[in-house]
């Protein structure tokens, strides 16, 4: 099979769903002509146009209300925010406004907008560039939360995040977007709620997101050489969870580290956690261990940010604590 | 007006010095020394420099992600500055903040931002407890044409002006917010004409001749201290250099940043027009710039010999422990 970037593989979602369907359209800084900080949105302003590719003010507030209020009256937008940090700006909007309307109304509003956004660390963007903030969506009613960690999962869940009718948080990873890997021609549909098992195992299962699935699936390389079978299972939306797919993993282990890059502290890891125990705790043979940022903002130093967020190794010694 | 020859001088020596740390940092990152990403203010120098000098220690300013300029211009260290950017332990925010987030309470610097448009009403709270305080310092917000979309702008600007605020919004029009022409983003001609919708005077300076900039912001700063409420400056002024270093440039052409460059930039602006009036010689002028790259090599050399922080530091400041004071470092 080809193989693309986790950028392009974005671009091409986005491109097949303008193409099919003429309600799509994104908004966002520079993600006209420029193609998008990241260059995700590369060429889609050539193909589809100003109109459809859409350059903004630096206005958050405007960008996300203008996506609920278009999308409540019949488009289909896939607002960018440049970092997922400043999503704190629009919250309003995403958590008020996007979240709730059409509940409040009484199922009046249909609200489908992708609100994508690019998270996590390690290029030494310091504090304001660098969090992981998508426990904060899993928390409210109303939002979905995906987060693809291959780039043939980032093309079908942004196809069916786009075609889903609710208001999709969308977060991506700055360092996924070079990674390359196969993926599948035309529209290839990844449907929300349905994790994958990234490996096979049988000793330990780790459930990562996002980044931590390569640290896992790296991890998992280096315990098989000291004989430790790891499960990676990757739940790719955090809102809808795939519960079973997680439960019968750690039915089968009995032993079960939870990765993210996030600050461990109220992360979604908590909650993947507190199923667990709520649901399969007589199979396990071990405490649940997670794995994630330490308790503080990411520093500028390499040193400290190294420090503060996860990486392989401490999967590989969480894992060993528990077998 | 009259400048005296210390003032002449001292403009001379700010911006120079704005400028060479600039180039500095420009070849540093390139040279792969310096992590992250970096705004360069090359091309702004008589903004920072012309408003500044209107300014007490004790007075506040609040800045950008392309900071150093103004951080310079209020009379920061630049060993510490460069240690800073760095990423050591000896720099302004002990290796945790990096070029983006230098502050120095100290000289009343609150900060650069990586958040576009975060810093108005920081400025806003600094001259509301200014106020408060009985004191007369004056807060000034140093922001991008892009920043004056954000929202946060038109309730910061309300507020101030409702509550006759001591602070001067000072915007830094370099035509560009990243990759876009203000004109394409902006509804208005000129930043300025916003203050209307704030009933407060919206001024418009050649943000390129450092002599205009200092005679707007001494206005704007006296009827500030005088309790007269806030003014919104706008200084056209243009980006020499990319959004950050290693940017493509691929929204304009060489030629409108050459042409720029020859016709007017704001360093060789203050050379024609001092040299023309005999107010400062080539020789002067040729001192001051030895000074300070004399001064900027050493900051280098004091950056690259500090040490990184240690792994340990990672907490340290994360909470205030009881008893500490409250500006401490
Ligand atoms: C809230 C927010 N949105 C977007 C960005 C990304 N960003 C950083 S600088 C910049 C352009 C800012 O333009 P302007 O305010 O004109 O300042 P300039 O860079 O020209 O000095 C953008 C969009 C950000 N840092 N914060
Ligand atoms: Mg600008």
């Amino acid at each position: 099979m080809r193989e693309l970037t986790y950028a392009e593989a974005v671009r091409e979602a986005l491109r097949l769903e303008m193409r099919r369907d003429p309600s799509v359209f994104i908004l966002g800084e520079d993600v006209g002509k420029f193609g998008g900080c990241f260059g995700v949105t590369g060429d889609l302003w050539q193909e589809f146009g100003e109109d459809r590719v859409r350059d903004t003010p630096i206005s958050e507030t405007a960008i996300i209300g203008a996506a609920v209020g278009a999308a409540a009256t019949g488009m289909r937008p896939v607002p960018e925010i440049m970092f997922c940090d400043f999503l704190t700006v629009c919250m309003d909007q995403l958590v008020n406004q996007a979240a709730k309307m059409r509940y409040m109304f009484g199922g009046k509003a249909k609200i489908p907008m992708v609100v994508r956004a690019p998270v996590g660390g390690g290029i030494s963007a310091a504090a304001q560039h660098s969090q992981s903030l998508e426990a904060w969506f899993t928390h409210v009613p109303g939002l979905k939360v995906v987060m693809p960690s291959t780039p043939a999962d980032a093309k079908g869940l942004l196809i069916a995040s786009i075609r889903d009718d609710n208001p999709v948080m969308f977060f991506e990873h700055k360092l996924l977007y070079p990674v390359k890997g196969e993926v599948p021609e035309g529209e290839y549909v990844v449907p929300l709620g349905k994790a994958d098992v990234k490996r096979e195992g049988s000793d330990v299962t780790v459930v990562a997101t996002s980044l931590m699935v390569m640290k896992a699936l790296e991890a998992a390389e280096k315990l098989a050489a000291e004989g430790v079978s790891v499960e990676v299972v990757d739940p790719r939306t955090l809102v809808p969870l795939d519960e079973e797919t997680i439960l019968a993993s750690v039915k089968k282990t009995g032993r079960v580290v939870i990765a993210h890059e996030a600050v461990t502290r109220s992360g979604f890891g908590a909650e993947i956690a507190a199923i667990i125990a709520e649901k399969a705790l007589d199979y396990l043979d071990a405490p649940i261990k997670r794995v994630g940022a330490k308790p503080a903002p990411v520093p500028f130093a390499g040193v400290l940010e190294k420090y503060v967020l996860p990486g392989t190794d401490d999967i590989v010694a969480a894992v060993k604590e528990i077998i | 007006m009259e400048f005296s020859q210390e003032q002449l001088e001292a403009f001379y020596r700010t911006m120079y010095t704005i400028r060479s740390f600039e180039e500095k940092i420009n070849d540093l990152f390139l040279a792969g020394e310096i992590p992250g990403f970096v705004h360069l203010y090359i091309g702004e120098e008589a903004v920072a420099t012309g408003v500044m000098a209107n300014l007490r220690k004790t007075d506040y300013i609040t800045s950008t992600h392309r900071g150093h300029g103004h951080t310079i211009a209020k009379g920061a260290d630049l060993k510490r500055m460069m240690a800073e950017i760095f990423g050591k332990r000896t720099g302004y925010c002990r290796g945790k903040g990096g070029s983006m987030h230098i502050a120095d309470f100290s000289i009343g610097m609150l900060g650069a931002n990586g958040v576009v448009g975060g810093g108005f009403n920081l400025a806003v709270g600094a001259a509301l407890a200014a106020k408060l305080m009985g004191t007369d310092q004056v807060a000034v917000c140093f922001f991008g044409d892009g920043a004056s979309n954000r929202g946060t702008f038109h309730e910061g600007l309300n507020m101030a002006a409702v509550w006759k605020l001591p602070v001067v919004f000072v915007c830094e029009n370099n035509q560009y917010a990243s990759t876009t022409p203000y004109r394409t983003t902006t509804s208005v001609e000129n930043i300025a004409d916003r203050a209307i919708g704030y009933g407060i005077p919206g001024v418009v300076v050649d943000g390129n001749d450092v002599f205009a900039v200092y005679e707007a912001a001494q206005a704007a700063v006296e009827r500030a201290r005088s309790g007269g409420g806030p003014t919104l400056l706008e200084a056209k002024t243009y980006r020499i250099k990319g959004h950050f270093v290693g940017d493509p440039e691929l929204y304009r052409t060489r030629q409108e940043v050459e042409e720029h460059l020859e016709n007017d930039d704001p360093l060789k602006n203050f050379r024609r027009q001092v040299l023309a009036a005999s107010r400062l010689s080539e020789r002067e002028l040729a001192e001051i710039e030895a000074q300070v790259r004399e001064e900027i090599e050493e900051a280098v050399d004091f950056a690259r010999k500090s040490p990184f922080p240690a792994p340990e530091e990672l907490f340290e400041d994360l909470y205030v422990e009881s008893g500490e004071a409250a500006c401490g470092k």
